[in-house]
């Protein structure tokens, strides 16, 4: 679908809650807007976003056309073992684009 | 009457056209929630549970440049553990084409019930954030935001 910047601590240590911090390019169009040629834009949005954390859902945000363009979204977790974490956009049209991060916990 | 036409007259259809103007520019104006449908969206949201005052800190700049990328973040004060946490956090806006902005769903693994996004604000308005605790309580912050370049209504790029 389009490019992913995720921020993951390489490390961390066990029970330690970290910072997760991801953007993806997405145009987010409302749907509201006029085109140059006098018709309304079609809306083209990102609706949902999933992390598992070794396959455990830790975070989902529902997101509405009010989420600006190259939605970038950060949050928390407990760094709980060693693993991936794993991160999903789901567009409008059902399209998912999944992207994955490694983690070391001590 | 005809060519005598008399002052008051041509005043007359002078106001009807004004008027007609008036509507013309109302019917022409971009799609825009109000206050009730925010209230109408919260309800369909978390039902009719009442919403305190609190715990919720909601932050936005008060005065925002430009209204296409707002960076917003939310901190619920609550332990986060297996009995206390944070179940949802949602942000609601009065003035843009709908009243809902995000809904993040969160549990105790998050360790910290905090996220941060950019959001679009198309009117100067007040943005609500509400939280929804594992006991069933809900708690709201709102924050009174003044936008000079609104999003939505901007001409795209030829």
């Amino acid at each position: 679908m389009a490019r992913a910047l995720i921020h993951v601590p390489a490390s961390a240590k066990k029970g330690d809650v970290i910072e997760i911090k991801t953007l993806i390019s997405h145009v987010m169009e409302t749907g509201y807007r006029i085109g140059i040629t006098g018709t309304p834009i079609p809306r083209d949005i990102i609706d949902d976003f999933v992390c598992t954390y070794n396959g455990e859902e830790v975070f989902r945000a529902k997101l509405y056309p009010a989420i600006a363009a190259n939605p970038f979204i950060s949050f928390f977790t407990v760094a709980t073992e060693s693993g991936t974490l794993a991160f999903s956009w789901i567009d409008q049209h059902g399209a998912t684009q999944v992207q994955t991060a490694a983690i070391t916990v001590e | 009457m005809g060519r005598d036409r008399s002052r008051r007259e041509i005043l007359k259809a002078a106001g009807a056209l004004a008027g007609c103007g008036a509507l013309l520019q109302l019917s022409i104006r971009p799609a825009a929630a109000t206050p009730e449908m925010m209230k109408d969206a919260v309800r369909a949201v978390i039902g009719e549970a009442p919403v305190k005052k609190g715990k919720v800190k909601l932050d936005l700049p008060p005065l925002v440049e430009n209204g296409n990328s707002v960076p917003c973040t939310v901190a619920v004060e609550s332990p986060m553990t297996a009995a206390d946490y944070v179940k949802a956090i949602h942000i609601f806006n009065e003035k843009n084409p709908q009243p809902n902005v995000i809904s993040v769903r969160l549990g105790p693994r998050a360790g910290r019930a905090n996220f941060s996004t950019r959001i679009r604000l198309a009117d100067s308005q007040t943005v609500t954030a509400i939280a929804e605790l594992s006991d069933g309580s809900f708690w709201s912050d709102d924050i009174d935001v003044i936008v000079t370049l609104a999003a939505c209504i901007e001409d795209p790029k030829p």
